[in-house]
């Protein structure tokens, strides 16, 4: 060992070394938080376009407006064979949902879209959740994230006219001929009058997971016993949210939980294709809801919807849109509590910045 | 009694292994929270056992500093460069418990299963409250910047010990000096060959 108090040779060099070696570890850590990839799609993006129609503190950056319910699921043992997750035992499971429409705006008009959503979170006795959005139409319109990305940038508002232009709308569907299906059955279909007579359905496939360890491709959805469907008022523009209060003064509501099974070939990771008719499929037990609150102070305000929070004998499938909508709920949720919080910066409004941290 | 001349082997197998999978998690936690990809997925089922991990690591390695003691820094130092020594492994050591710890406590206010596995998961450590959810939430980003930025440091430190100073810092986190619990006899000698348990201790990859 030299003396540490003798100049050591090449000194110049020694330092250059330890400042690469510290730069290097830099630069691949910026590099992996995306720092010096402006253009990566990050989940932060796709919020801020999300929230380009302006941002409203504390809401959810999608399906902003809606209401918080409550209930449980009655399992039957029906699905058991494929999935060992206990919520599908015959038994009760505590439920905190959320219906609500589609698109940023708390304040939209009830007939302003003719979707609408149905959030679910089984909290199952041995500890684990299952979470699940899922939407009333039979088909996603894109199957990628980037797509999606693409056609929110698509429908932003036009500067000059504050409103989308439908040229840059057209022009998004003629590039994404995957969205025919969702096309077809959007030119027909009608606001309805109420959240309990629609059926939801979760459009990303999933895996089952049999006690034998044994995967099964799936898709779920819910289908309502009420079935007085009708269009909804004209003039009023909240009908839903009392619609559900009436309805629920005079008993709970309830939908089947029917889970479809794939057959060899169906497409897993494309949300844009329907399942051919023919599928199997298992009702797997009676979803209740019982009361409904307000989503300024119900349950299921502080609850981020994840539809990959699973339970053991539930798995997520290779359909890209989920892990996307995992990464971007989370961003949402972090922005609505931080709201909530009033954290500094917290509404990061329409930046295409990356989210600090 | 004296301090022994350098780290305990099973301090410095733990010093290695942990500052892998310390760097590793820095660099899983800002690449899964800035990807849309399906990587999303898999790293963040990643990071919640890794963290656990980490933890568990960090208790063991205390009760290590405390039994073993650590050996000196050289007395030529300077008082100031002594004192960010000192403090920047406080910090390292704080963080270490105080990250998984936050990282538990954010998703037990944000209601999430803590999951880290498929069926195996951790009881909340704190109400499910949204408010309480964001400020953790943000004290993780937050301080995982102050985690990675005092790692710089410390591996710069490292490296002006071994490269500039060149005096038995380096050595003794690494193949240097066998340990001894009793006073040594001044030894100059780092060669690692004459002790088995020089051997345990990884040895730097840069
Ligand atoms: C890449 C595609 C998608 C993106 C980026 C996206 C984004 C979002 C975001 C940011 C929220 C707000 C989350 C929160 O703050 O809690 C949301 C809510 C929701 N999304 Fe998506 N979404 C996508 C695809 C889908 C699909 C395929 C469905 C399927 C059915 C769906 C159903 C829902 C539902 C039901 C909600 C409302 C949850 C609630 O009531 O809290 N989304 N979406
Ligand atoms: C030494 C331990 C840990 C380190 C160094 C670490 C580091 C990080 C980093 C760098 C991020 C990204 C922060 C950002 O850019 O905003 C992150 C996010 C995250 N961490 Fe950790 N973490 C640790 C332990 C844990 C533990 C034990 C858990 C849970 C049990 C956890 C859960 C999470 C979650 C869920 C996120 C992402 C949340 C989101 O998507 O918004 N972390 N972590």
């Amino acid at each position: 060992m030299s003396d540490p108090s003798r100049k050591p040779p090449h000194l110049l060099w020694r330092w250059c070394a330890i400042g690469a070696a510290v730069a290097l570890l830099a630069v691949a850590f910026a590099y992996v938080g995306g720092w010096l990839t402006p253009h990566r799609l990050t989940p932060q993006r796709i919020v801020d376009a999300l929230q380009s129609g302006g941002v409203h503190p504390g809401f959810r950056r999608n399906h902003a407006k809606g209401v918080c319910v409550a209930g449980y699921f009655e399992g039957n043992g029906a699905a058991s064979p494929y999935s060992k997750s206990i919520v599908f035992a015959a038994g009760r499971t505590p439920v905190v949902g959320r219906f609500a429409l589609p698109g940023g705006n708390p304040y939209a008009p009830d007939g302003s879209v003719p979707i609408r959503s149905f959030a679910l979170r089984f909290a199952l006795a041995n500890g684990q959740q299952w979470r699940t959005g899922m939407n009333s139409m039979p088909v996603f319109p894109v199957s990628t994230p980037e797509a999606f990305y693409e056609q929110l940038q698509a429908s932003q508002p036009d500067p000059a006219t504050g409103k989308p232009d439908p040229a840059r709308i057209k022009a998004f569907f003629a590039a994404h001929p995957e969205a025919g299906a969702f096309l077809a059955w959007v030119k027909t279909a009608k606001p309805s009058a109420s959240y309990a007579t629609e059926s939801y359905s979760a459009l990303d496939a999933f895996y089952f997971i049999d006690a034998k360890g044994e995967r099964h491709a799936v898709r779920w959805q819910v289908v309502p016993d009420a079935k007085d469907a009708a269009p909804g008022p004209a003039g009023d523009t909240d009908y839903l949210a009392s619609d559900l209060r009436t309805r629920l003064a005079a008993g709970p509501q309830r939908w089947h939980l029917m889970v479809t099974l794939a057959a060899p070939g169906d497409p897993t990771n494309d949300a844009t294709k329907v399942w051919p008719n023919d599928r199997t499929t298992i009702d797997a037990g009676t979803l209740v809801i019982e009361s409904e609150q307000p989503q300024e102070s119900g349950a299921c305000r502080d609850i981020n919807y994840d539809p990959t929070v699973l339970p053991d004998g539930i798995e997520v499938s290779d359909d890209p849109l989920l892990a996307a909508r995992s990464a971007a709920y989370a961003s949402s949720y972090l922005r609505r509590t931080s709201e909530e919080a009033k954290l500094p910066g917290a509404a990061r409004a329409d930046t295409s910045k990356q989210e600090q941290p | 009694m004296n301090a022994p001349q350098a780290f305990h082997p099973l301090a410095r197998l733990l010093h290695w292994t942990m500052a892998l999978l310390i760097l590793a998690m820095l660099f899983v936690g800002v690449g899964m929270v800035t990807t849309v990809s399906e990587k999303h997925q898999w790293l963040l089922a990643l990071h919640r056992p890794l963290g656990a991990a980490i933890f568990v690591l960090a208790l063991i390695r205390i009760g290590v500093r405390l039994r073993f003691k650590p050996p000196a820094l050289p007395a030529d130092m300077p008082a100031l460069m002594q004192f960010v020594a000192h403090a920047s492994h406080w910090v390292l050591y704080g963080l270490m418990l105080a990250m998984p710890l936050i990282g538990w406590a954010m998703l037990s206010a944000g209601g999430y299963p803590i999951m880290l596995g498929h069926a195996w998961h951790l009881p909340p450590i704190a109400p499910a409250n949204g408010v309480l959810f964001a400020w953790l939430r943000e004290a993780h980003g937050y301080l995982a910047y102050l985690f990675f930025l005092t790692i710089l440091g410390h591996m710069g430190a490292a490296l002006f010990h071994a490269l500039i100073r060149r005096d038995e810092v380096f050595p003794s986190m690494t193949v240097g000096f066998p340990h001894q619990d009793a006073p040594a006899e001044p030894s100059r000698n780092i060669a690692p060959d004459e002790s088995g348990r020089a051997a345990e201790a990884t040895p730097p990859s840069a």
